[in-house]
């Protein structure tokens, strides 16, 4: 595809801190190149708000490559935009028409508070983990790496699982906020593993109550987030996440 | 003779036994100590993570910091490719030995014998250890480890996640990490980056941080520090590196005392997509994987070369005898899985000669129509008993396999590029992907400050002048997970009575009243440049003058250049916001002064070392055949500089023992 020099109007969230309250600013941007990505984009955009004396809009942005799971804009009413299992690192201007109003705001969610502009606070994720998202295997405990087959089948549908980059896109997509995609793919890789069973029930149980002490909403099966997940993490991963709760609770003692 | 400044601590005994014995005779701290020995780690790679959460299982309390918002964010997760490891399950002849002596060997003999072979002994325990973490590594049929070949190597040892293993290994040491923050045993502290080490009577006592949300400045003590901060490519600016990975925790380590080795020491990656205009930010690697089945080539004729340049021919149009496939025709050995640093001279000496196939002229074809069809597309049809398959069959036959293989990576370049690379040969130019330069370590990873230690591709010290691919990933969880965690011992056994200091003492005070002028400084010089833009010029001093190819003359240009570069960016460099708030431009300006520094003492090095080895490709050293031109004699060591002041270090040399290998030419022909 040949590159071409596009304009678009900008509408951003700005938010001074937590505490403050935020508003969309306008920012006109001509001459985009449609080979740039959306925040080489933000970074012209950054470039002129500094020549201008202006304060730049502050994002999270890390690898833009798409894995490190940093980057975390709200496009167009899009968590990552309008393009299927893509990153916002990963958009490029050619997804968008010459002349287009582009909105963009942070993830909206009560778990996720705004720290500044488009800027969130994702740490109850890392919460989430530390209350079950691993094995808890020491350095020096592990065996020959290969004295436990795996039926590929279930390594290849743990690794799908695992593909989770933790961007939080799920939650921001769902109306109720809730994190049950990103909790159901970390029990799920772990679910299908053999090392992962002797703590299977404990593990769903402790990552769930931690989920719901985070103030994350309830699944309700509308599908968003799995639509929007830029790793195209499976729906499926929920209903094993509550199969397994259930026969955890079940089985309790 | 080694300088006497530095000792390497190299253990007597044979090569095979050094670890082994040493590992059984370092002395140990015992678990009612552990507990009062605190050890600050900086960075969540893979190195830091497994460093951190490995020694909170001792029993040490431990604190880590990154600059990302979580620790499961550091750019180890982007690694594609794989990680090696001696476990010879392809039984195709691997072996410590052979580990070791490839990766010697690799380094184009600029590493140290002894830390190599500690890396390839421990090399095996780290794909148990992250198998038994719930890695989801590539599987055979029968439930097997699945293992591919890379570069500078004829076995198949690298194991691998699709094109994610960084992410997989990464996210195994961060839930092994987050599981010790679950327990109170490790203190994390998310967005906030380090900006100063804090020495007291020589010895490193603690660091200062800065809360990147408050912007509030932090004192924090440890009986030692673990500074495991990764590379510093971003110094070009355009790298493969994540935008925040930067210098500066090693770079303040060193101006406090701690020697910086082979700083020129910088790999260049082959296979990068090219840059597409102005506005690029970052460069983004095509895993090496791709080379066991992409075919690199530019067209025969220049005429053909220009065509397609012009837009005028697509490249699927040339017969197999026009193309050249320079890499088989030059080493018909190792063909298109030559080292990286040759793989990328390589290309580069095509384009310069004119057969470059984007618009900029800086690209070369990585085809993989070949083995899609008469590799996998046969066997495919076999597979499935298609006598006299067509060629639309054996391309859609084939096709199903290279997306098993390598579907993300194809998806990401055609995300990238707009171009379907199942079509069309993908476009790709070497561009920095990794440095072998860091913090002169000893052989207990404890730099040149005593207290104060450095992980992964932070320090110097394995891969000599080249990296072999596959190997950063095998470095970084080895330092963390198996080395430092017995090595500390033979430190902290003697810190016992050592009392948390309090970090009221003055040295903290001063040290960060320092930070705090700085970015006070920063803050206060209102010119009308934004940091980007002397980022941007440093990057293309450095790629032009100390990139791919060097020469004396253009090096002693680079050092002019750059320190006037520095003294317009202190005079004029605008750095927006407050100091009490997230400051993105802020962050930013602190690592490009950094690199500021840190470019000067990269050229000086590269001026220094006159031979070309590994990586470090100098003009006037190489031999008729183009290929880089060692002098064992003169340059057999590693370089750790001392910094005086700013514009002035003292070299010392390390001098490099080859007992059990014969160093030779490299030869991959």
């Amino acid at each position: 595809m040949s590159e071409q020099n596009i304009n678009v109007t900008l509408k951003v969230w700005r938010q001074r801190n937590s505490q403050s309250k935020g508003g969309f600013e306008t920012y006109p941007l001509n001459d985009v190149s449609t080979d740039m990505s959306f925040l080489e984009m933000f970074d012209v955009l950054n470039e002129k708000l500094i020549q201008e004396g202006k304060d730049p809009v502050a994002f999270d942005h890390d690898c833009r490559e798409g894995i490190c799971g940093m980057c975390s804009m709200f496009i167009n009413g899009r968590p990552h935009g309008p393009k299927q299992a893509v990153t916002t690192c990963q958009l490029h201007m050619r997804s968008f028409k010459n002349g287009e109003t582009i909105v963009v705001e942070p993830w909206r969610a009560k778990p996720f508070p705004v720290i500044k502009d488009l800027v969130v606070d994702r740490s109850a994720f890392d919460r989430i983990i530390s209350a079950g998202g691993f094995i808890s295997v020491n350095t020096g405990n592990a065996q020959d790496a290969n004295a436990i087959p795996v039926a590929k089948d279930n390594a290849d549908e743990s690794f799908a699982a695992a593909a989770c980059i933790g961007c939080g896109a799920c939650v921001a997509a769902c109306k109720n906020a809730s994190a049950m995609l990103f909790v159901s793919a970390k029990v799920s890789q772990l679910a299908l593993l053999p090392q992962g069973q002797p703590e299977r029930k404990q593990r769903v149980m402790d990552m769930v109550a931690q989920m719901d002490n985070e103030g994350f909403g309830a699944c309700t099966n509308t599908g968003a987030c799995s639509a929007e997940c830029p790793k195209e993490i499976s729906l499926t991963n929920i209903a094993r996440m509550n199969r397994d709760f259930l026969a955890a609770e079940i089985t309790a003692k | 003779m080694s300088s006497s400044k530095i000792a390497s601590k190299i253990p007597e005994g044979n090569l095979e036994q050094k670890w082994s014995k040493y590992r059984s005779t370092v002395p140990l701290v015992n678990p009612a100590n552990k507990r009062s020995l605190e050890i600050i780690v900086v960075g969540s790679g893979l190195a830091g993570a497994s460093a951190a959460s490995t020694l909170a299982e001792l029993g040490y309390k431990v604190k880590v910091f990154c600059f990302q918002d979580s620790a499961r964010r550091a750019h180890s997760i982007a690694a594609q490719g794989g990680i090696n490891a001696a476990k010879n399950y392809q039984n195709d002849g691997d072996s410590v030995y052979r580990l070791f002596y490839d990766t010697i060997k690799g380094g184009d003999y600029r590493a140290r014998e002894a830390n190599v072979y500690r890396l390839a002994e421990v090399s095996a325990n780290i794909i148990d250890q992250s198998v038994a973490s719930g890695v989801p590594f590539a599987r055979e049929y029968g439930g097997l480890l699945s293992n591919r070949s890379f570069g500078g190597t004829q076995v198949q040892r690298t194991f691998y996640a699709a094109g994610q293993t960084g992410q997989q290994l990464l996210l195994g040491a961060y839930s092994g990490l987050q599981r010790q923050v679950g327990m109170g045993a490790v203190q994390m502290f998310a967005r906030h980056e380090m900006l100063d080490v804090v020495n007291i009577d020589g010895v490193c006592r603690g660091i200062i941080a800065r809360d990147l949300v408050s912007g509030k400045l932090e004192r924090h003590f440890g009986h030692a520090v673990l500074l495991c901060t990764g590379g510093y490519g971003n110094v070009f600016f355009l790298s493969t590196n994540a935008m925040g990975s930067n210098v500066t925790a090693a770079w303040k380590a060193h101006k406090k005392g701690a020697m910086f080795a082979n700083p020129c020491f910088t790999q260049i990656h082959p296979t990068c997509i090219p840059v597409s205009g102005d506005h690029q930010s970052k460069l983004t690697l095509m895993s090496e994987s791709l080379r066991n089945d992409g075919r690199i080539w530019v067209p025969k004729r220049k005429e053909d070369a220009e065509a397609i340049r012009a837009g005028k021919l697509n490249p699927n149009q040339l017969k197999e005898e026009e193309r050249d496939y320079y890499l088989e025709r030059r080493y018909p050995a190792f063909g298109n899985l030559v080292p990286r640093d040759v793989a990328s001279r390589a290309a580069k000496e095509r384009c310069d000669a004119g057969f470059g196939v984007n618009k900029t002229g800086e690209a070369v074809y990585l085809d993989f129509a070949f083995n899609m069809k008469y590799k996998y597309g046969k066997i495919e049809a076999t597979k499935k008993g298609i006598s006299n398959p067509t060629e639309e069959q054996l391309k859609s036959l084939g096709h199903e396999v290279i997306k098993e293989k390598y579907g993300n990576l194809f998806d990401m370049y055609q995300q990238i590029t707009g171009v379907n690379p199942y079509e069309n040969p993908m476009m790709i130019y070497p561009a920095v992907h990794y440095t072998m330069g860091g913090l002169w370590v000893d052989y207990n990873l404890m730099t040149t400050v005593p207290g104060l230690y450095a992980l992964g591709e932070a320090n110097f010290s394995d891969h000599g002048a080249n990296r072999l691919g596959a190997s950063a990933l095998m470095q970084g969880l080895a330092d963390g997970y198996f080395v430092i965690p017995y090595t500390i011992g033979a430190y902290l056994n003697n810190e016992i009575r050592t009392k948390a200091i309090s970090t009221d003492h003055e040295a903290f005070v001063a040290a960060e009243k320092a930070v705090q002028d700085k970015i006070d400084q920063f803050l206060s010089i209102k010119g009308n440049k934004s940091v980007d833009y002397f980022h941007k010029k440093l990057g293309k001093i450095m790629w032009d003058k100390c990139g791919m190819a060097r020469n004396e003359a253009g090096l002693k240009e680079a050092i002019e250049e750059i320190k006037a570069l520095r003294n317009e960016f202190w005079n004029n460099v605008r750095v927006p916001g407050a100091a009490n708030e997230l400051n993105p431009e802020l962050e930013k300006a602190g690592r490009v002064a950094d690199f500021l520094e840190l470019g000067e003492l990269m050229c000086l090095d590269a001026l220094k070392r006159n031979e070309s080895c590994g990586g470090h490709f100098r003009e006037e050293y190489q031999t008729e055949e183009g290929e880089a031109l060692r002098d064992d004699e003169n340059f057999k060591y590693v370089a750790a500089w001392e910094m005086l002041e700013l514009g002035n270090w003292e070299l010392n040399k390390e001098d490099l023992i080859y007992d059990n290998i014969k160093i030779a030419q490299r030869s991959y022909k």
